[in-house]
């Protein structure tokens, strides 16, 4: 039966660029559809009714949402090759606990590293040095997470390297000077070309931040003079 | 089959995450030793076998530890893989299953813990009707899962009815303390006969706490809440 593959993204997005790597890891040929967050396709809200977000795979009609449940998907579907998961039930159980807990921690404080300043983001930067390092324990001397090949924690996290030089620039830090162990793991990420076509350009990510935080300081500028004027 | 001593479960008993691996196990009938967490202060067997979150539930197989709720109960479900099946065997409906408790987790349990949080009526009926929206969206689900039977698995308990499941006793405690319905045959008949079910099942009966037992808890826990609160705010 021919296979109908498609997915709603947004370039920026690394929950998109996990969808992505996964696919590619595999060698599943799709069609992708940008999304404009602002006007958002009357597919996407059918097929993503509750979250109303990307990354949505859409795969024979059938939509799965959430990107992690959609990597695990891919990874159950197209058993038959670059397995994403290892089969051993502890190690499968180790790599889901440090898959969530990338879920859990990095984009919440990664993005408060962009967006934020003063003591907010100095506390967030601290935080996200200390998962980084955390990370990088887990890593040890192993080339990927997954071993000698990509697991779901390394296509879990990859994708924040699109978001270093934005991190760097807006903190005012180096991630290699702190944790050089973990940007030579994303190096390597990048060696594989899943990874390096499933990822912007750091710059262009950098710009596009940029962006949304002089939007989100507007909108705050909007909210404290609308509550001063009560 | 587990040996003697093969399996623990470190946890407490009003936990609803704890929950959830118990039923796991017990529906594999796999013997486990169960070992009550007083939390203050945490032992130090928990610092050790979650030293990145430090909370329960914690399954130690072979004293090789396994965290979050979900993930041990997907371990059980593949070790065990003799016993009846936990997660459906189609990629599809495992994918429906996992998205439905992840927003459990992250949307509706921290909707109904809101009634307890918000402050003054107007507040507490709004995270009231967050509850119920929710609950419509998993009634919903729950018909397209269930397919006219009992459970959201099916014939037999499955991942999302184990996950939802488990919340039921503090969905009790908060229909009892605030005087409201949350669950309502008129509303959401499917969920409320599904809940009945639920709790009658030998896999969760023995584990499910009393809703009396657990409202005495919850009035402590709000009781240490509201004391901090009232200890951070300065004189004025």
């Amino acid at each position: 039966m021919a296979e109908e593959v498609i997915l709603l993204d947004f370039w920026s997005s690394p929950f998109g660029m996990r969808v992505r790597i996964a696919l590619a890891e595999k060698g599943v040929e799709y069609e992708e559809r940008e999304e404009n967050l602002n006007n958002k396709s009357p597919l996407l809200l059918k097929m993503n009714p509750v979250h109303k977000q990307i990354p949505v795979l859409i795969h024979n009609g059938r939509p799965v949402c959430e990107s992690m449940i959609i990597v695990q998907y891919i990874d159950d579907v197209w058993n038959d090759r670059a397995p994403l998961l290892p089969s051993d039930p502890y190690q499968r159980a180790d790599a889901r606990f440090w898959a969530d807990y990338v879920d859990k921690k990095i984009y919440n404080i990664g993005k408060l590293v962009w967006i934020s300043e003063g003591a907010v983001q100095k506390a967030a930067k601290r935080e996200l040095l200390g998962c980084f390092k955390l990370l990088e324990k887990e890593l040890g001397d192993k080339c990927f997470f997954g071993g000698d090949r990509l697991n779901i924690v390394d296509v879990a996290l990859v994708p924040f390297y699109s978001w270093f030089y934005a991190l760097e620039a807006c903190g005012n830090f180096s991630i290699v000077a702190e944790c050089p162990h973990l940007v030579a793991w994303a190096k390597r990420c990048m060696e594989r070309p899943s990874v390096s076509k499933s990822l912007p350009d750091q710059y262009k990510v950098y710009t596009h931040l940029l962006e949304l935080r002089r939007e989100h300081v507007a909108r705050l500028g909007a909210q404290l003079q609308a509550q001063q004027a009560q | 089959m587990a040996e003697k001593g093969e399996v623990k479960l470190l946890g407490a008993w009003p936990s609803p995450f704890v929950m959830r691996p118990r039923i796991a196990l017990n529906l594999k009938s796999i013997e486990y030793d169960f070992i009550e967490e007083t939390m203050q202060p945490k032992s130090d067997l928990l610092l050790k076998s979650n030293p990145v979150y430090k909370k329960i539930p914690v399954l130690l197989h072979h004293d090789k530890p396994i965290c979050e709720s979900l993930i041990i109960v997907q371990y059980i479900d593949e070790v065990w893989s003799s016993g009846p099946s936990i997660l459906p065997s189609d990629p599809y409906d495992r994918a429906i299953q996992r998205f439905w408790a992840a927003y459990i987790d992250d949307k509706w349990f921290p909707s109904l813990s809101g009634i307890a949080k918000a402050q003054g009526e107007e507040a507490k009926a709004a995270a009231i009707e967050q509850v119920r929206e929710g609950l419509a969206l998993l009634e919903e689900a729950f018909g397209k899962c269930s397919q006219g039977k009992d459970f959201f698995g099916g014939e037999n308990i499955g991942y999302l009815d184990i996950a939802l499941g488990c919340y039921l006793g503090w969905l009790r405690v908060s229909e009892k303390m605030n005087s409201v319905k949350l669950l309502d045959e008129a509303k959401t008949p499917g969920l409320t006969a599904w809940a009945d079910k639920f709790c009658a099942h030998d896999a969760v009966k023995g584990v499910m706490p009393e809703t009396d037992k657990l409202m005495e808890f919850a009035k402590i826990i709000m009781a240490r809440f509201q004391a901090a609160a009232a200890a951070a705010t300065p004189a004025k």
